[in-house]
């Protein structure tokens, strides 16, 4: 097995805490309003739409399509080494609620906009980022 | 809207000013800014003692290394300029924001004459290592925890605004079906502008094999796509209009500016990652003037990467979003002779990143007919200077004294 690739990891604060730590249970959370049922990203204290405080961390159902993307081939950091697909992914949950994030678990080649993906979480040191893969296994290579 | 409530047209340009500009030249960021500033200074007939306003972009920040070096402070007392009214900062419409600021000193009175500089060595920084300016706070690893805006990107190894436009041009190019081959007449016809710019960095000709052949960066964008990290300072006098007859010649006249963001401030969660925030403050230049884009002479349009002048040329209605590919076909449109002039100087892709102010300044120099060999052959009457990509926009309509 190769070792894990660098990763900058996020700060974990109270703030962001259930993002970044839902992975552990599988699970892809957001605020979401108890009011008017908006969901929020990134996390703020109050709802964007009714400005309502009473919000609630809820977990999405994990589904996502890939918005955009970009091969990335220039080497930022040691030991996470190019190619890879820095993605945008949009939710079903709500138009214009969007992650960026990469695409794994197929061959740089094979990312298409519109192409639906599924959350994937992976462990470095407790923080649980998630990472999106294609819905549907890509076929085996023959 | 009626003129009066136009606040801008009370303030003019008095005069540009810009350091030597090159590749690892190792002089100090505050003697680059002197050197434009009071070049500036001489040519808008004033000496420093008239300069009662400072503004800059972003201010004075240490990391990322070369990105700055010089705030308000330093200049201030190197100057020992005795000020009415001083800004500096980075949470701004885009680096023209700095001259957007100082536009409303003079506009509302507090200053007369307001010295604007923006100033970066980022090639000097850079030294043997790689890119410098784009790996904010994530180079270090280790320890390093990211936050705000950050630790949605770097975490999955995007810590470049190559990798957020990559993905905003890879969305035009899915929605309207752009291509390489279109967006590389912007760096082709940049290069071509560049050799009659005795300071670009890169004069070499280019052509379309070579933009074709050389290696990617961040999908579509490849590595000529991307602007070229200099050393260098640039600086403007922004003057009240009715003190223009303490002016060595007659001023460039601001005719309108725009510096909207009318959606979410952020790479990614914005509406139209196809305009990003060029739209608005391109429709609010629109609004406050009856000039048109056909009215239009010359543009001078950032391209800390290609994608962002496509964008611009877009937005500012120089054809309608989404065509921006076939307008560039073949490059005749944008080119010296062309409907639409573009960055006459080179760019940033050629002439060098001097983050922004490089635009405005080759804006007023065609305008006041005093830009050299690339002096546009007809004297362009009207320009605009947009600087900005992303979630950060400013645009300014300038015109010649009449
Ligand atoms: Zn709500």
């Amino acid at each position: 097995m190769s070792e894990k690739p660098f990763r900058v990891l996020p700060a974990i604060v109270p703030e962001t805490e259930h993002f970044w730590l839902g992975g552990a249970e599988g699970e892809l959370r957001f605020l979401r309003c108890d009011d008017c049922g908006w969901w929020l990203h990134p996390p703020a204290p109050i709802c964007p739409q009714c400005l309502s405080r009473s919000l609630s961390v809820t977990a999405a159902s994990g589904d996502a399509v890939v918005h955009t993307f970009t091969v990335n081939w220039q080497p930022w950091y040691p030991n996470l080494d190019p190619p890879y697909v820095i993605a945008i992914v949009e939710l079903p949950e709500q138009e214009g609620l969007r992650l960026t994030t990469n695409i794994v678990g197929c061959e740089p080649d094979d990312v298409r906009i519109g192409m639906p993906v599924r959350v994937t979480f992976e462990d470095y040191d407790g923080v649980w980022l998630p990472f999106f893969e294609p819905a549907e296994p890509a076929k085996a290579a023959s | 809207m009626k003129a009066a409530e136009i606040g801008e047209r009370k303030a003019v340009v008095a005069g540009v000013g810009q350091s030597q500009v090159g590749r690892r030249i190792y002089r100090e960021a505050l003697d680059l800014t002197l050197e434009a500033s009071l070049e500036a200074i001489e040519d808008a007939g004033l000496t420093r003692e008239d300069i009662d306003g400072l503004a800059t972009y972003p201010g004075n920040m240490g990391i990322p290394p070369g990105f700055s070096g010089v705030g308000i402070t330093e200049v201030h007392d190197a100057l020992r300029l005795n000020l009415n009214w001083f800004a500096g900062g980075l949470e701004l419409p885009g680096q023209l924001g700095a001259v957007a600021n100082a536009v409303a000193a003079v506009a509302t009175g507090l200053a007369n004459h307001v010295l604007c500089f923006r100033t970066v060595w980022e090639a000097s920084a850079q030294g043997d290592k790689g890119r410098a300016s784009v790996t904010t706070g994530g180079g270090g690893g280790g320890g390093y925890r990211a936050t705000g805006f950050q630790q949605w990107t770097l975490p999955y190894g995007a810590p470049s605004a190559a990798n957020w436009i990559g993905m905003m041009a890879q969305r035009h190019f899915h929605e309207f079906g752009t291509t390489r081959e279109q967006l590389g007449q912007i760096a082709i016809t940049e290069r071509r502008n560049a050799a009659k710019n005795p300071k670009a960095i890169y004069t070499e000709p280019m052509s379309m094999d070579d933009y074709m052949n050389v290696r990617m960066v961040s999908t579509p964008l490849c590595l000529y796509d991307c602007d070229v990290p200099a050393d260098g300072s640039t600086a403007f006098i922004i003057s009240r209009a009715d003190r223009a007859g303490d002016l060595r010649r007659p001023p460039v006249r601001i005719e309108a500016l725009g510096t909207a963001l009318r959606g979410r401030p952020s790479w990614d969660q914005f509406d139209d990652l196809t305009t990003m925030a060029l739209r608005d403050a391109a429709a609010m230049l629109w609004e406050r003037t009856d000039l048109k884009p056909a009215d239009v002479d010359v543009a001078e349009l950032y391209d800390g990467f290609s994608f962002i002048t496509l964008a611009w040329l877009e937005a500012l209605g120089f054809c309608k979003h989404g065509e921006g590919g076939p307008f560039l076909e073949g490059g005749s449109r944008i080119a010296p002779d062309g409907e639409i002039p573009l960055n006459t100087h080179g760019g940033q892709l050629s002439a060098g990143r001097l983050h922004g102010f490089g635009f405005f300044h080759e804006a007023c120099l065609q305008l006041w007919g005093e830009a050299g060999e690339r002096q546009l052959a007809k004297q362009p009457e009207v320009a605009v200077a947009g600087a900005g990509g992303g979630p950060l926009a400013g645009v300014f309509l300038l015109t010649r004294s009449r």
